[in-house]
């Protein structure tokens, strides 16, 4: 078996919005049958701790040179566009 | 449904149907009831500002009524709880994705947390209420905290 993705969820203080972001991705890739594991940082570590990760998805803006695919979207706070996004995540782990 | 933001919020913590002019005053308003509370410490409130400059929370919500989630670093907090606003008129808060934007915000809660990664249960029950168009209208005409605590807790 694959070793599971890994994800780096970025917010602003990494206190409550990555916690709540990161959780909807699990359970949305597992209801899939995709095994990631998810970290989360503050948009400031972003930078740092991208090399990481094979995907980072934030709810704030972060550099755009990270060298990883980077999702931003607010789509696991309000729902707008959750279906769209939780497939834009699973097309950016395959490679 | 969401019975953990019932558990966090107080009574005294939650203003409906009020006026403000600035985010900023809606942050005082709900962070000094937090203070009154002993849930937070009085550097919450000057944080949480600062924090909301650098890091906006506002959100569009798919209803058309619009929520910003201000919250601080976890120094600022003694117990973990929850202040709620419901805004009689639209106060513009900045888009958390694109701060550039201006979102029109009628629906404040106010998140105080004093460790990182917790409360997942309150913080997923926050998102789902967000998530939940017909919930955020009804929030907007009630007037008394009880009414409140049944919407959230679906009765």
């Amino acid at each position: 078996m694959d070793t599971p993705k890994r994800i780096l969820v970025a917010c602003g203080t990494a206190i409550a919005t990555s916690t709540v972001v990161a959780k909807a991705i699990e359970e949305a890739l597992k209801e899939r049958g995709i095994s990631i594991t998810t970290r989360q940082c503050k948009a400031a570590e972003v930078k740092s701790l991208a090399g990481d990760a094979h995907l980072i998805v934030t709810t704030t803006p972060v550099p755009s040179d990270l060298g990883v695919p980077v999702i931003q979207t607010l789509a696991f706070l309000t729902g707008i566009g959750r279906e769209a996004v939780i497939e834009q995540i699973i097309e950016a782990l395959k490679d | 449904m969401t019975n953990a933001i019932a558990q966090l919020l107080q009574p005294s913590c939650v203003l409906l149907d009020c006026e403000f002019k600035t985010s900023d005053e809606v942050i005082i308003a709900i962070g000094g009831k937090l203070f009154k509370a002993g849930l937070v410490k009085e550097s919450f409130i000057q944080a949480a500002i600062a924090r909301e400059s650098r890091l906006p929370t506002g959100l569009p919500l798919a209803g058309g009524i619009n929520a910003a989630i201000p919250h601080t670093e976890i120094e600022h907090v003694l117990k973990p709880g929850l202040g709620m606003a419901t805004l009689r008129k639209e106060i513009g808060f900045r888009n958390m994705v694109s701060p550039q934007e201006i979102v029109t915000v009628r629906l404040v809660f106010l998140i105080a947390l004093d460790q990182p990664k917790a409360q997942i249960e309150m913080l997923q029950d926050v998102a789902g209420v967000l998530q939940n168009p017909e919930l955020v209208n009804r929030l907007m005409i009630l007037r008394n905290f009880k009414d409140v605590i049944n919407a959230f807790e679906g009765v």
